[in-house]
């Protein structure tokens, strides 16, 4: 054994270590890839040796060769086997190998999940730490599922550098394993906290992240951050609050007006230039979340601006791109602030950097106006013609088509202007960007009907002039141009001047080494001008002319009916024949212009690109449906779209069929669609392109004149600088004329002002060149107005869309391997794990975590003895385990009634955001959390239980929780009385009856009916008390088994014009109810409601009860006193209630296994009872649904038309359902340990299904 | 998120690499039709592609540049940082503030210089795997870790020290280095330098 030890250091002297191979590989400039080649073999028999020293060398070895580019995955096992190692030194090879070429598709990851285990509770703290930074790099869902528990632990791990890292790890854990997001919340939570700031700042770096994507679950994280924001004083943790504020304020206007004070501050005060940019982009954003006009908040922005441009003229050259970036944010909003920096942006187009010049350009884009738009543009253009890269000066090119196209071509005055300078961009050498010059010509061309005549006449130059665009085949992107200037020329042909010219320049030799999408483009509108000129000869009668045209389109056709494109062919020799069929008509003498007229007739209407999108699906149209048998994967490759205007072309050729045809098509379209959207091979075509061109009735044409003013250029020569000066021209003359007219005004009327807004450009007073009217797009009929932005599916941070603030269920634990599967928790257990999210303020959470150390502990054990059998046994057992656990959680998350809870969290935020003074008292909102769901009766009821007077208890112990005050904002129904009249008090005891709801008994049609909360107590003109059927009910005194507190939500709401105090609120007790009234109250006082209600207000208090027995329902009079006061008088009112306590309120939804739910019943503890319910219509999930939500029941499992069903009472008795439905039949068995419970459950339950 | 942090030479030699997400040809995005070779040509592809952009900017223009096309995204910049003979990159995504990182790149020059006493492109190049554990704690996971210099090297030496205590990965480290550092190489790597650094950072004040 010795021996072999001192053989393999002996043969470790001999190996190449990495500077070895480094510096092999440096001395081998000529034959690098063949010295590496060897070095691979050579370290594959490295590999193969038993000497982890000498593994560990080669796998450092190819952690270089990797960096290189080579393919080292074939090494991942031994990776593993260095990682494994006990060595640090060695551990740290093999996590750095694993972390650079490990990734989800590695199938040895799964093997690593014990021994990342082990190292993550290793007692050195750098063994964690390397198995920690390994992991970041190549943690998996499957890793993430398995570990995310013993990372939570390290959360809390005595050294900070543990600590820092787990936290940060958690990020990663969340994105592959969304489940664990909120159970290790409230941990990640805490460590915003953390004394070490190492570690707050892993916690803020993680929470931002998050928080990045899915804001609004955040909010109510908005104080803690704000109050870190106030005290830290470490910029990184700055920086990262200030972003994440900015991306909270969207949501939350109250939070910005929070906000800007402290950031105004900051930005005053810092002298660190990161943190003085985030904190003007955060300010930004809360400008614009609040900008409905705000005239106190234009010093902010003048602050902003000024602060960025200041960063825009430093030196710095990183200064001023981010100042310009911040800029363009600002523009979107305040535009007239950042548009009187327009000199330093123009000056930044001429600077030396590019990132500079596009982030000016970007700006350039919301500073336009229809004053401007020609110089800038014109400033454009010379920065075309001077722009050394291609790259840029495309980009120059898409923003000048941007710029001049924005919002439905708002700020072109003169199209012709317009065209001509779309004329000159397809002078550009080597663009890519030809097609979209080509769909703005068709599009302003298409939508501007005055400018056709014009386009026309500039197209057809283009086409005749076709050799200068496709001359260089550098040149090829533009001749798309070529492409719209065809279907222009032929579409429009009646505006063309002589379209026998253009004619032949369309069927010139050449044209047939353009793309075939392009040659079918020209076939086709050659058929058209063909039907344009014969008309004209016609008309002339000119029938000698006529027939050469004929055939002049005889003689060239076939060259493209050779064509190697098919569509190109088939055009060509359908047309070809046409045209000989026309010849031979021609040479009988007949008149054909019209009929071959007729075949173009009809204008194409712009379609607006959504267009298809938004047709609704017709009713009894399954678009998943396979319409034929599927085909087979092969066919679907060869789908792949070839241009995309080859498609369009499709479009026109079959928009001219019938009404029938097009819908059809269109429903057929749908479905292609669809599939393609399955399609991963299908690659989507741009949806800007997809335009359709509707044929209209046959109306004619409108011809406008448009008498040209410029006489058509040769291209080659910039044609659109004479508009600019014809412009300034125009508009000289038209300010000398309104200056006169001013003039007259003024002497008119001198004492009216002119106009309040007389900033620099009254853009009002340019009126355009030519009165045009842009033709809108058309939408289908009823389209659908969601402006759905589609999402990327894939983003994995959309399964990390979480709500925060709702407490933990059981089922959302992390998994934890256990041997066996889980036993039934006793209630006891449960309530630790629901006290989870409070754990945060408590001290009394300490215990827990302890019990979880513990208990991690043993698992440890465990899995010691565990790791003694081979790693795929273990993997595959877990691989059984843990999915099914997965499953279940989901199921009881869905089976659970939303809970009410979130509302307190977000009353948090609302109280800390609204600065209004603290709400009245506090004492009432200090009850315990939960809400006790309270039915109502207002119908006359039997007598409840003769009151006996007992002490109320005292409450302070289960205080401070939930202080704030409860905000809600109910729909007001004001209702106009006389108030004279209304002296003594309605008990609207029948009236309310009618319109109370009872509990759970809503009535509403099919989907899932919205299932309300609250319901009726009682109403007179001047009041409505509203119960809050909060579902959640717990026994907060979990010592004392013989008393449980349910909290009552009532919503009071003034119905009334006059103002309501001192309200009173007073129950007679029972001897198994009381109302919990403050210490030293008697037993009959009443307790004051805190807070008035203004007319038409509705506000909500709590009151809290002790209950004794939970095994009957209980009733408990009431009385509500207030004070009526009116401007006149004021009066005493009283109001009658019943409370109705039913046991299904006394009942927790309580998630439970199935297995624990079988071995319950088998316990034989449980006594059974039954129930059948005739006529029960509803479908079995809305059936289970209202179980679920008015009973409190979670399904445990179901299958077709059974389920079993759990809840649990605050007392811990266990109440198990079956429920069966066959043909309007339900049957319900139950179990319970607690047979009068049970019986009273069951009540509730038919009489809630009686009602519907 | 940082995305991706290169450090490669004036050449467009990589002296480090290292990817925080998965970077596959789009076309190719489906895994199953990934092999490892392809990301690993993805890997080299970026490489040349952030070179090609980085390369032809002068040293006075702006360190931000709106990423390439490889790593794509109009969320994503490249934030750079010339030192002599090495560029280096980080890819990152709109959560980060740009002059933070650029405030970070110059933490980790700072802490390489510490740590390899006044560092040079030769360190860089003979011990590669040095850098990347100084890297890992910096940033984790893509995610920033640490900003403190000091802290950072207390570690990184903590590390070293055990590593030390363990013999070690080669029997004579030294001799290799030394070696090395005699030899007469075709290109000879300037001082990276830290001392004259004209850009200016704007100062985060202590971390």
């Amino acid at each position: 054994m010795a021996l072999k030890i001192v053989k393999g250091s002996i043969d470790r002297m001999f190996d190449k270590n990495l500077q070895d191979l480094v510096r092999g590989i440096r001395n081998h400039k000529e034959d690098e890839a063949k010295y590496i080649s060897t070095c691979i073999d050579e370290i594959k028999q490295e590999l193969k040796q038993d000497n982890i020293a000498v593994k560990a060398n080669a796998v450092c070895k190819l952690t270089y060769l990797q960096m290189l580019g080579y393919d080292v995955s074939w090494a991942a096992f031994n990776i593993v086997e260095v990682m494994s190692s006990s060595k640090f030194t060695y551990k740290r090879i093999g996590y750095l190998a694993a972390s650079q070429c490990f990734h989800e598709g590695t199938d040895v990851i799964m093997l690593t999940t014990n021994q990342i285990r082990k190292d993550l509770s290793s007692p050195h703290q750098y063994d964690t730490g390397v198995a920690l930074t390994g992991l970041s790099c190549f943690v998996t869902p499957d890793l993430a599922r398995d570990l995310a528990n013993d990372i939570m632990t390290l959360m809390s791990h005595t050294k900070p550098y543990i600590r820092k890292k787990a936290v940060l790890i958690m990020y990663k854990v969340f994105l592959k394993y969304p489940e664990s997001l909120r159970p290790a919340f409230p941990r990640l939570k805490e460590k915003l906290e953390d004394p070490d700031p190492g570690v707050q700042s892993a916690a803020v770096n993680v929470i931002c992240e998050l928080a990045r994507r899915n804001p609004k679950n955040y909010l109510s994280l908005a104080p803690l951050f704000f109050k870190l924001m106030t005290s830290s004083t470490n910029n990184w943790v700055l920086i990262k609050i200030i972003k994440l504020f900015g991306a909270l304020t969207p949501l939350e206007p109250r939070l910005g007006k929070k906000l800007i004070e402290p950031l105004t501050n900051l930005i005053h005060s810092t002298s660190a230039m990161s943190l003085l940019y985030e904190c003007v982009n955060t300010v930004i954003a809360v400008l614009i979340s609040l900008s409905s006009g705000m005239p106190n908040h234009s010093a902010s922005i003048q602050l902003c601006v000024q602060k960025l441009r200041i960063l825009i003229e430093d030196s710095d050259q990183n200064l001023k791109y981010l100042g310009l970036l911040a800029m363009s944010k600002i523009l979107k909003t305040h535009p007239k602030s950042v548009q009187s920096h327009k000199d330093l942006i123009l000056q930044c187009l001429d600077d030396k950097d590019e990132s500079i010049r596009l982030r000016a350009l970007d700006l350039l884009y919301g500073m336009v106006s229809k004053k401007n738009l020609m110089e800038i543009v014109k400033k454009l253009m010379l920065h075309v013609d001077k722009a050394e890269g291609t790259t840029y000066r495309d980009e120059l090119l898409t923003k000048i088509i941007d710029i001049c196209s924005q919002s439905n071509y708002q700020y072109i005055t003169n199209f012709e202007w317009y065209i001509s300078i779309l004329v000159e961009l397809t002078r550009l050498e080597g663009t890519r960007h030809g097609h979209l010059i080509a769909s703005q010509m068709l599009d302003v061309a298409i939508r501007v009907k005055a400018i056709r005549g014009f386009a026309v006449a500039q197209m057809a130059t283009l086409l005749d002039n076709a050799h200068l665009l496709t001359g260089n085949t550098q040149r090829n992107g533009i001749c798309e141009v070529l492409y719209a200037a065809a279907w222009i020329c032929g579409e429009f042909s009646e505006h063309l001047e002589d379209p026998m010219q253009t004619l032949e320049a369309m069927l010139r030799p050449k044209v047939a080494t353009l793309p075939g999408h392009i040659q079918a483009v020209y076939v086709q509108n050659a058929a058209k001008l063909f039907a344009t000129v014969l008309r004209k000869h016609e008309g002339e009668t000119d029938s000698q002319a006529a027939q050469e045209t004929s055939q002049l389109l005889i003689d060239r056709l076939p060259l493209f009916v050779q064509s190697a494109n098919l569509e190109v062919q088939e055009r060509a020799s359908c047309i070809l024949q046409l045209v000989k069929y026309i010849q031979k008509l021609q040479q009988k003498n007949v008149e054909v212009a019209e009929e071959v007229t007729a075949l173009f007739a009809g204008e194409l209407n712009p379609v607006a690109p959504k267009a298809q999108k938004k047709v609704p699906i017709p009713e009894g149209l399954d678009l998943d449906a396979w319409i034929n048998e599927p085909p087979s994967e092969s066919e679907s490759e060869d789908e792949k779209p070839k241009a995309v205007f080859t498609k369009e072309e499709h479009k026109h050729s079959r928009s001219r069929h019938t009404e029938v045809d097009e819908k059809e098509l269109a429903r057929r379209r749908e479905v292609r669609k669809q599939e393609q959207a399955n399609n991963p091979f299908y690659i989507k075509a741009s949806p800007s392109s997809q335009k359709v061109y509707d044929a209209p009735g046959v109306e004619h044409i409108p011809v406008v004149q448009i008498d040209l003013s410029v006489p058509l250029k040769v291209p080659g020569m910039p044609t659109s600088d004479q508009y600019l000066k014809l412009e300034e021209e125009r508009q000289q003359k038209e300010k000398a004329e309104r200056k006169k007219k001013e003039k007259k005004k003024k002497r008119e009327k001198r004492g009216k002002e002119r106009k309040a807004d007389s900033g620099p450009e009254s853009e009002e007073d340019i009126r355009p060149a030519h009165q045009v009217d842009i033709v809108t797009e058309e939408m289908p009929e009823n389209a659908l107005p969601s402006d759905d932005d589609d999402k990327d599916p894939n983003d994995p941070h959309k399964a990390l869309d979480i709500d925060l603030d709702k407490p933990l269920a059981d089922s959302e634990k992390l998994p934890v391997r256990t041997h066996r599967p889980e036993v039934l928790k006793s209630p006891a257990e449960d309530r630790v794990n629901e006290s989870i999210p409070q754990e945060t303020n408590k001290g009394s959470g300490k215990e827990k975590k302890e019990k979880k150390k513990g208990k991690e502990k043993d698992r440890k054990r465990s899995k010691e003895e565990k790791k003694k059998k081979k790693h795929k046994e273990v993997e595959e057992e877990l691989l059984e385990s843990q999915p099914e656990e997965a499953i279940q959680s989901e199921e009881t998350k869905e089976a659970t009634a939303p809970p009410t809870s979130t509302s307190t969290e977000a009353s948090d935020l609302d109280f800390w955001l609204c600065s209004a003074p603290v709400p009245p008292a506090a004492q009432e909102e200090t009850a315990p959390s939960s809400a006790a769901a309270v039915d109502t009766s207002s119908a006359a009821a039997p007598e409840s239980e003769p009151d006996e007077p007992k002490d109320a208890e005292p409450e302070d112990t289960k205080s401070s929780k939930h202080k704030k005050k409860k905000q809600k904002k109910e729909k007001e129904e004001k209702e106009k009385k006389k108030k004279k009249r209304h002296h003594h008090h309605h008990h609207h005891s029948d009236a309310g009856g009618e319109d109370s709801v009872q509990n759970g008994t809503v009535e509403e049609e099919e989907p899932l009916p919205p299932m309300s909360n609250y319901s009726l107590l009682a109403e007179n003109s001047y009041i409505k008390m509203m119960k809050e059927d909060a579902d959640q009910v717990y026994d907060i005194q979990g010592n004392h088994q013989d008393e449980s507190k349910v909290v009552v939500s009532v919503i009071f709401e003034n119905k009334s014009d006059s103002f309501l105090k001192s309200m009173e609120f007073n129950v007679l007790d029972s001897l198994n109810s009381k109302l919990q009234r403050p210490e030293g109250a008697g037993p009959h006082d009443s307790l004051t409601v805190p807070f008035q209600l203004p007319p038409g207000v509705s506000n909500e208090a709590r009151f809290v009860f002790s209950v004794q027995s939970i095994v009957m329902p209980q009733k408990l009079k009431g009385t509500l006193t207030f004070i009526v006061k009116s401007d006149e008088s004021s009066t005493h009112e009283k109001l009658d209630f019943k409370l109705h306590f039913t046991c299904t309120s006394y009942l927790i939804t309580t998630p439970c296994y199935s297995d624990a739910y079988a071995k319950l019943l088998e316990s034989g503890d449980l006594k059974g009872s039954s129930l059948r319910l005739e006529g029960i219509s509803m479908p079995f999930h809305h059936l289970l649904a209202r179980i679920c939500f008015h009973h409190h029941f979670s399904v445990v499992e179901r299958i077709d038309s059974c389920a079993s069903m759990y809840s649990r009472s605050i007392q811990g008795h266990h109440v198990c359902l079956l429920v069966k439905t066959s043909d309007q039949t339900v049957s319900i068995d139950a179990k319970c340990d607690e047979p009068s419970l049970l019986g009273n459950v069951l009540d509730e339950i038919k009489q809630t299904f009686s009602k519907c | 998120m940082i995305k991706a942090i290169l450090i490669f030479n004036n050449h467009g030699k990589p002296r480090l690499i290292r990817f925080y997400q998965y970077f596959l040809n789009m076309q190719l995005q489906i895994k199953h039709l990934c092999t490892n070779k392809m990301a690993e040509d993805m890997q080299q592809q970026i490489i040349r592609e952030t070179f090609h952009l980085v390369s032809k900017r002068d040293d006075n223009v702006c360190n931000f540049l709106e990423g390439g096309s490889l790593i794509g995204g109009s969320d994503y910049k490249l934030i750079y940082r010339h030192y002599a003979t090495l560029y280096f990159v980080f890819c990152v995504d709109s959560s980060e503030s740009e002059l933070g990182i650029l405030d970070l790149i110059q933490v980790f020059v700072e802490t390489l210089d510490k740590c390899f006493e006044n560092v040079c492109e030769l360190d860089l190049i003979f011990h590669m795997d040095k850098v990347h554990y100084i890297l890992q704690e910096v940033v984790m996971g893509g995610m920033v870790l640490e900003t403190n210099m000091n802290e950072i090297v207390a570690q990184v030496e903590l590390q070293n020290r055990m590593e030390k205590s363990e013999g070690g990965l080669s029997g004579a480290p030294a001799r290799a280095v030394s070696a090395v550092k005699n030899m007469n190489l075709p290109e000879i790597p300037r001082n990276i330098n830290i001392g004259d650094i004209n850009i200016k950072v704007p100062s985060l004040s202590p971390f």
